[in-house]
């Protein structure tokens, strides 16, 4: 049950043969055996996500079920949860029970799922490596001396140890599909706008989508299936006649054009990567797939450009967490302006308060230009980049990340290292295009590689295609860590 | 330019960020180094490009004028820090 699709946990629990209530436990006497040393989670409470178990077998019993009744799912903790605790990795919402819940959590809800816990991320979702969490650091379940990736770090590694058949993050700038490269599963950010923000808190409004982790795509069609759709509480949801992201699984790969981007395979990608994501496009070719080459000119300054816009937004969005309404407040302050200062200075980590000084700056007076306007028209060249490649491919493939997992703390200490991680994830955020990870081998010291797949705008089906027809040829996906000693 | 230590002082507190000198001048060379990378956009000519503020090129939607959100005042006053009243506490602003 632990290794089994979201397809066959459905069936299984259609057919009684199991409950949910007993796979809730199975799942949660898993995540108390490895939790102690993976650190996936932030909070799990039993009880809770017993009595939704309840519901859902009695659901199940009047056979009023959905694809995902009685399965329980792990939520990223940035992800507002009626009554569960809701931390977003910083010690500044410690203390904050929600009273509401965020459009995705209302929507698994309301399929029946069973909200398995609360997992660890980078704090606000700043990082790629889960290392700046509040909360400690999580460890990849393939080798605990290295990072699991970030900032959904704790879903990717739950699903990858085998602690939950599925989890939610959120993808800002890779915050997804590194994690799910890292940690050797798949994960899909959707066009921008597909998955309500609602709920969601804030990191950089303009680049956030929240999107599923699961061991195969075929589970993330399901869960993208459950997660889509319009709410009027996102100004930016898009209204959109829904749809089956399952519907083009089988389709047979022939005559797909498949757009491999230069720029993504040049200096500071590391050999090991190189070899399994060239593997892989061979393995594409097979199926019949055909390899068409495109540039990304501007992709090289992607970075540079999230840079100024991700923190100007979140210097923005942050500005709410002053201790006065909720969240911690510091204990000793001479005046209102002594409050803000060492309740803030208390209340977010050191990653936190640095982008909210970058994005301070850059939005300051006689600086909004020469940044935040210079970054703006920048995002329009890298997205027009892609715009290009569109008209000559289907999709665009090349390597997740440029490394496979590095050492917990190697990169800690120097920002712009750890910036670089996302150099291949960014440039889809900016655009607002949809990209996924898929496991496509294994590089250094056994550990995973991603193979990162971009559609254009809405083509998620397409894109879960070609990761489906990928895997139902290889078994990466189904490779799991071994030996993970609780 | 790199940014000098009354810069990043300067701008923590317009942040409402309380930073000790030590740590003005440990973030001071990270923010620099950050700022270095940054500044690569700047060889770039953008003359006549259309900023892109948003994922996608939407138009917002409008709604009705009416209300939406339903009364929770005092699930939500429950969280605060301090409250009195139906109210907000914070230090005394004014003398």
């Amino acid at each position: 049950m632990l290794n089994a699709s979201l397809k066959e946990l459905s069936a299984a629990l259609a057919q009684r043969k199991i409950s949910s209530v007993e796979l809730t436990r199975l799942f949660l006497e898993r995540v108390e055996k490895l939790n102690g040393s993976l650190n996936a989670f932030i909070t799990v409470d039993a009880e809770k996500s017993l009595a939704q178990a309840r519901a859902a077998d009695e659901r199940i019993a009047k056979g009023a079920t959905q694809p995902l009744t009685g399965i329980p799912v792990a939520h990223k903790d940035i992800f507002v949860t009626r009554s569960w605790l809701t931390t977003c990795g910083s010690r500044i919402l410690s203390n904050f029970v929600s009273p509401y819940d965020a459009h995705v959590i209302e929507r698994f809800n309301g399929a029946g799922a069973v909200i398995l816990g609360k997992t660890n991320m980078d704090e606000f979702a700043m990082g790629s490596s889960s290392e700046t969490s509040f909360y400690g650091p999580v460890k990849n379940p393939w080798g605990q001396a290295y990072v699991p990736g970030g900032s959904s770090g704790g879903s990717a590694a739950a699903v990858a140890a085998r602690m939950a058949p599925a989890a939610t993050g959120t993808d800002t700038g890779g915050s997804i599909r590194q994690p799910a490269a890292l940690s050797g599963v798949s994960g899909l950010k959707p066009t921008y706008g597909l998955v309500s923000r609602y709920g969601m808190i804030a990191f950089a409004s303009s680049l956030d989508q929240g999107g599923p982790l699961a061991k195969s795509a075929e589970d993330l069609a399901l869960l993208l299936n459950a997660m889509a759709g319009f709410d009027a509480r996102d100004s930016t949801s898009v209204e959109r006649v829904a749809e089956d992201y399952r519907r083009e699984l089988d389709k047979p790969l022939a005559g797909l054009r498949i757009g491999v981007p230069k720029e993504h395979f040049g200096e500071g990608l590391a050999g090991d990567v190189c070899r399994a994501v060239e593997a892989a496009l061979e393995e594409l070719e097979k199926l019949g797939a055909k390899r068409v080459p495109i540039g990304l000119p501007n992709s090289g300054l992607s970075v540079p450009a999230y840079y100024v816009i991700a923190p100007a937004e979140a210097s923005s969005n942050l500005s709410r967490f002053d201790g006065v309404r909720y969240g911690h407040r510091a204990k000793e302050y001479r005046d209102l302006a002594d409050m803000y200062r060492r309740t803030r200075a208390e209340g977010f980590g050191a990653e936190v308060r640095r982008r909210i000084l970058i994005g301070t700056y850059v939005l300051s007076h006689g600086y909004y230009d020469a940044y935040y306007l210079k970054a703006q028209k920048i995002r329009r060249l890298i997205a027009d980049d892609f715009v290009e490649a569109f008209k000559r491919c289907d999709v665009v493939v090349g390597p997740t990340s440029p490394t496979v997992a590095f050492k917990i703390g190697a990169k800690a200490a120097d920002p712009v290292q750890m910036y670089l991680n996302d150099i291949y994830t960014i440039p889809a955020n900016l655009a607002g295009l949809p990209g996924m990870s898929i496991p496509c081998g294994f590089g250094r010291d056994d550990l995973p590689v991603g193979l990162h797949i971009v559609g254009n705008y809405f083509s998620e089906a397409k894109m879960l295609n070609v990761a489906h027809q990928y895997q139902k040829a290889t078994d990466w996906h189904q490779r799991e860590p071994a030996g993970i000693q609780p | 330019m790199p940014l000098s230590l009354q810069e990043v002082q300067r701008i923590a507190e317009l942040a409402r960020i309380g930073v000790s000198d030590a740590e003005a001048r440990a973030v001071q060379s990270q923010l620099n180094d950050i700022f270095k990378l940054i500044g690569r956009m700047q060889k770039v000519d953008t003359e006549g490009i259309e900023p892109m503020s948003h994922g996608q090129d939407l138009e917002l939607r409008l709604r009705e004028d009416i209300v939406t959100e339903r009364d929770q005042r005092e699930q939500f006053l429950s969280l605060a820090p301090e409250r009195e009243q139906g109210l907000y506490l914070v230090p005394k602003v004014i003398e």
